[in-house]
């Protein structure tokens, strides 16, 4: 389990040194680059901010009127049978939908539970390792005008429920609850 | 999408909150997630920085080509169709590199470009051919290998150790890519004698 903490801590340096070697053995010039691309990333970040802005609003108003709260008590007794935490379930459903609409419940459970709690890793773990299905499906296959899509989405969503549920017991496993 | 989900999300919580009596909480609510968003923004905004600083190295370096070229085999037995179409096979590779490094803006163009190829060599142009789902599953099974903003955001709220997920979320990725993977190659010989 201490192999999966090594590796974390392994990895930003090592994507730093390795693209920086590779960098200089094609000769690019890495430091007018990486500012280059740093002036690129603001206007990314600034980007996100209305969406940002309209879904944390959306998200802080359904939190504080308790309804949040009512949707987890509905879905308690389901999820408790198959042990899935009752907190995870209206992230674990947005995700699925939209990607700026499941970030801001992320950072709602980061505020309510922190981000080193055992449900803060569990979602951070789902969150990097599933994609927004119906909206990834909807682009590709629209701008193609295919409108048959045979098992494209039950091969999207089996894939998707077993990393949700392999983020849920790696992250007991390594981490504990 | 949104237009409905976000009014949706708002009316639904401004009626709870009617009957609930948390009126005056909403209204704070509201205001500080508003004042939330812009402090976020603007201290995840190094990290990112940084990030595409980093990715832009990259990119001058042809890293993208160069791994993209590495992935022929691989890419040759998930695409057994597309043998003879290099064209395909060239932006499907850009754009699972693309995802691994997580750069989104170079990712989709040239997934749209793969679609576009295979639409081509598709007999029925109403329906998806096998290497477009194979295509569209293993993109929507999540390939990216380190989520940035998400170490960003952990960051920002005080973790202690913002990277600690790094490792679990590249094991889960490949895990589900794989289920993927097996799902779609049984489900070709089904549909598709």
């Amino acid at each position: 389990m201490k192999i999966f903490l090594v590796m974390s801590d392994l990895i930003i340096p090592l994507t730093f040194f390795i693209i920086i070697l590779y960098g200089y053995a094609k000769n690019v010039k890495l430091f007018d680059t990486f500012i280059e691309g740093a002036a690129e990333g603001f206007p990314i970040v600034m980007q996100i901010l209305p969406t940002l802005i309209g879904l944390m609003v959306a998200v802080g108003i359904l939190r504080v009127s308790g309804a949040l709260d009512i949707l987890s008590d509905l879905l308690k007794p389901l999820a408790n049978l198959i042990k899935y935490p009752v907190e995870a379930i209206p992230i674990t459903l947005m995700r699925l939908v939209s990607s700026s609409a499941s970030t801001s419940i992320l950072l709602d459970i980061y505020k309510l539970h922190g981000p080193d709690s055992f449900i803060g890793r569990f979602v951070s773990v789902m969150m990097s390792s599933t994609e927004t299905i119906f909206y990834t499906m909807s682009i590709y296959f629209m701008s193609i005008k295919v409108s048959k899509t045979r098992y494209t989405l039950t091969g999207a969503l089996i894939a998707n429920f077993s990393g949700v549920i392999a983020s849920l017991y790696l992250t007991e496993w390594v981490f504990g609850r | 999408m949104l237009n409905y989900l976000w009014s949706l999300m708002i009316l639904i919580g401004i009626t709870v909150g009617a009957f609930t009596g948390n009126l005056q909480e909403l209204t704070h609510g509201a205001l500080d997630s508003a004042k939330e968003a812009l402090t976020i923004c603007i201290s995840i905004a190094g990290i990112l920085c940084m990030w595409t600083g980093l990715m832009k190295i990259a990119e001058k370096a042809n890293l993208i080509d160069g791994l993209a070229r590495r992935m022929n085999p691989l890419i040759k037995y998930l695409f057994p169709d597309l043998k003879h179409n290099e064209k395909a096979k060239k932006y499907i590779s850009t754009n699972f590199i693309a995802n691994f490094l997580g750069l989104g803006w170079a990712s989709t163009p040239a997934g749209i470009k793969a679609m576009e190829e295979m639409q081509k060599i598709n007999k029925n142009k109403k329906e998806a051919s096998k290497s477009m789902c194979m295509f569209m599953i293993i993109n929507m099974s999540s390939l990216q290998l380190v989520t940035i903003n998400i170490i960003a955001f952990r960051a920002e709220y005080n973790s202690a150790n913002p990277s600690e997920i790094i490792s679990l979320g590249i094991v889960v990725t490949v895990m589900s890519t794989i289920v993927a993977i097996i799902f779609t190659k049984i489900a070709e010989r089904l549909v598709f004698k």
